[in-house]
C-alpha cells in the first residue's frame, strides 16, 4: 500500500515544483500525401493531419485530469516538409506552412513541427525551396515550426547551408520585426539532429519512423531543485545520486502518461525525451539547480562541470525509468525560457561565450539567445558553425535558435510571451568571420565518422 | 480501479463524514484513510476502490470538488497508477 508521505511528495512536486509533462507530441507520416498540384498537397497534408490528430488534446486532456498531472502542451510532428513536397511543380513552400497552420488551429495543437529539411551533406531541389521560404512561412504562420539539419558527425558540415541559414535568420527577424523577431524562436538550425524529439521548434516526424507515433517529454527542473536542497554541503556522488533519483521519478510519470495517451488513441508509444525544460516561471529554472550546486550565478567558474553532472545525471536515472528513451534527453539552456539563465545574463555572470562552452555538455545548444539588430548574417553563420562543430566533432546534437531582434542593442530587453519568455539582448563579439563563411562548401566528417 | 483522494483545508467539524457520505452512496469502498491535523489544517489521505462505483472517476472529482469549495477545502481525486508508477518498481 502506498504511504502518505509517497502521495504527499508526488503532489508536492506537481504542486509546489512545477511537475509536469511538457508535451505529448503526435508524429504523423505524410509521405502518402506527395502530389504535383500544389493546392491538393495542402488539401491531402490538412486532411491527414486533422484525422490523426483529432483526438489528441481531448487525450491529453482526460489523462490530465485523471491522473492530476499537468500536461502542458499537445503537439504535432510531421515528416520534413522538403522531402515530401519535393514533387509538387512550385518555387515556394509558403502554402503548405499555411495549411500545416490551418490543421495546426483545428486540431488545437499550439505548435506543428517539420517545415524542416535535412541537409547536412548536400541540398535537393526541395531543400532549397524550404530553405528560402522559412522567412515568409514564419512570418505569415502562428503555430509552424521550422528545423534545419546542416551538419552530422557521419557527413561533416554543410557551409553552404550555414551561410545561407545566417541570411534566412536576418530575414525571418526583419519579416517578424513588428513582433521582435519571433520568427526566430521558431526556427532552429541543428548539428546531428534527433528525428524524434518531442520538443518545438525542432521536432519533426523522420522518415525511419512509423505511420504515427506517440511521444512524451517530461520536465521538472524545480523538482530537481527540491531535491538537491536536502544535500547541501554533501559531495558530488551525493548530488549525483539525488538526481538520478529524482529523474527517474519524472521519467516513469512521462512513461504512465505516454503508455495511456497511446493506448486511448491507438498509436503506438515511440519515445519518452528525458529533458528538463525550463520554464520562465519562478521555481521552474535549470539556472538555479546550478547555482543550487554551490555556483553564486549561473555562468560563473565551474558552470560547465555543473551543467555536465546534470545532464548526465538526468540521461541515468531516466534510462531506468523508461523502456524506450530519446529525442535530445538531458538538460536544456534556453536563455529566455529560463528565470535563473535570464537573471545571470542581466547581471552580467553568463555571456555568449559561456553558454558555448555549455553546450559542450547540455542536450541541446544555443537556445533562445536575443541578439543584437545589427549582428550580421555572417556572424550569425559564424556562431552556427562554431554550435555544428562541436556537435560534429562531439557526436551529440547541438543547435542554434538566435534572435537578431531589429532596432534593439545590448541594455535592451525583448518579451517574447508565454513559454517563449524575455531575454535581455546578449552582447556578440564584433570581430568579424566574413571571409571565414564566405569560402562554403563541405568541412569534412571527422575521424571518428569512421567507425565501420 | 483505484483512486487516491487527497484533502487540506481548515478543520471543522464533519469533513471525514462528508467525504465518506458521498462516497458510499456512490459505492465506491475506502481500503484505507490516513488522517491527522497540522498546524490546524486538515490533511487527509484517502485510497478508495472504484471498481464497482456509480460513477466515474471524472464524476467523482466534480462532485467532490465542488462540495470542497464550498466548505473552503481542497479535494483531489487522482488514479492511482500515477503515484504506483513513480514510487514502485
Amino acid at each position: 500500500m502506498l504511504t502518505i508521505q509517497e502521495i504527499l511528495e508526488t503532489n508536492r512536486m506537481i504542486e509546489q515544483n512545477n511537475f509536469d509533462v511538457r508535451t505529448i507530441t503526435l508524429g504523423i507520416s505524410l509521405r502518402d500525401c506527395c502530389h504535383s498540384d500544389i493546392k491538393i498537397f495542402c488539401q491531402n497534408i490538412y486532411e491527414k493531419i486533422t484525422r490523426a490528430g483529432e483526438h489528441l488534446v481531448r487525450t491529453g486532456e482526460d489523462i490530465e485530469a485523471e491522473y492530476g498531472i499537468p500536461i502542458i502542451n499537445k503537439r504535432i510532428s510531421v515528416t520534413p516538409i522538403a522531402i515530401v513536397a519535393e514533387s509538387c511543380h512550385t518555387d515556394t513552400y509558403v502554402p503548405v506552412a499555411q495549411a500545416l497552420d490551418a490543421a495546426a488551429k483545428t486540431v488545437g495543437v499550439n505548435f506543428i513541427g517539420g517545415f524542416s529539411a535535412l541537409v547536412e551533406k548536400g541540398y535537393t531541389k526541395g531543400d532549397r525551396i524550404l530553405i528560402q521560404s522559412i522567412p515568409e512561412a514564419l512570418a505569415q504562420t502562428e503555430r509552424v515550426c521550422s528545423s534545419i539539419n546542416l551538419a552530422s558527425t557521419k557527413a561533416g558540415i554543410n557551409m553552404d547551408c550555414v551561410r545561407e541559414m545566417g541570411q534566412i535568420i536576418k530575414r525571418t527577424a526583419e519579416l517578424t520585426k513588428d513582433r521582435d523577431a519571433l520568427g526566430c524562436a521558431k526556427l532552429v538550425v541543428f548539428a546531428n539532429v534527433p528525428e524524434d524529439n518531442p520538443f518545438m521548434a525542432g521536432a519533426f516526424h523522420g522518415v525511419g519512423e512509423a505511420e504515427k507515433v506517440i511521444s512524451v517529454g517530461v520536465s521538472g527542473p524545480g523538482v530537481v531543485k527540491r531535491a538537491l536542497e536536502e544535500v547541501r554541503g554533501q559531495d558530488f556522488s551525493a548530488v549525483a545520486e539525488t538526481i538520478k533519483k529524482t529523474a527517474f521519478k519524472i521519467t516513469r510519470v512521462g512513461q504512465l502518461v505516454a503508455q495511456e495517451a497511446s493506448r486511448r488513441m491507438g498509436v503506438p508509444f515511440g519515445i519518452i525525451d528525458l529533458s528538463l525544460a525550463p520554464t520562465p516561471a519562478v521555481g521552474d529554472s535549470v539556472a538555479h539547480i546550478l547555482e543550487e550546486m554551490g555556483l553564486e550565478s549561473c555562468g560563473a567558474p565551474g558552470t560547465t562541470a555543473a551543467l555536465a553532472i546534470l545532464n548526465d545525471a538526468v540521461k541515468k536515472g531516466g534510462l531506468m525509468a523508461s523502456s524506450h528513451v530519446g529525442g535530445l534527453s538531458g538538460a536544456f539552456i534556453p536563455v529566455s525560457e529560463d528565470a535563473g539563465m535570464i537573471a545571470a545574463v542581466e547581471r552580467g555572470s553568463l555571456t555568449l561565450e559561456k553558454l558555448e562552452a555549455m553546450t559542450c555538455v547540455c542536450s541541446v545548444g544555443l537556445d533562445m539567445i536575443a541578439v543584437p539588430g545589427d549582428t550580421s548574417a555572417a556572424t550569425i553563420s559564424g556562431i552556427i558553425a562554431d554550435e555544428a562543430a562541436i556537435g560534429m566533432i562531439n557526436n551529440k546534437t547541438t543547435a542554434v535558435r538566435i534572435i537578431p531582434v531589429p532596432g534593439k542593442k545590448v541594455g535592451d530587453s525583448v518579451e517574447f510571451g508565454g513559454l517563449l519568455g524575455y531575454s535581455p539582448i546578449i552582447p556578440v563579439n564584433t570581430f568579424k568571420s566574413d571571409d571565414f563563411i564566405a569560402r562554403g562548401g563541405r568541412i569534412p566528417a571527422p575521424i571518428r565518422s569512421l567507425t565501420n | 480501479m483505484k483512486a487516491v483522494i487527497t484533502i487540506v483545508g481548515q478543520d471543522r467539524v464533519g469533513i471525514v463524514a462528508m467525504v465518506s457520505e458521498i462516497l458510499a452512496v456512490n459505492s465506491v469502498n475506502i481500503l484505507n484513510i490516513n488522517q491527522n491535523i497540522l498546524d490546524g489544517f486538515f490533511n487527509m489521505v484517502m485510497i478508495v476502490d472504484m471498481t464497482s462505483s456509480k460513477v466515474s472517476l471524472k464524476d467523482l472529482q466534480q462532485v467532490l470538488k465542488g462540495k470542497g469549495q464550498e466548505l473552503g477545502l481542497d479535494i483531489k481525486v487522482q488514479h492511482e497508477d500515477i503515484f504506483q508508477i513513480m514510487h514502485r518498481i
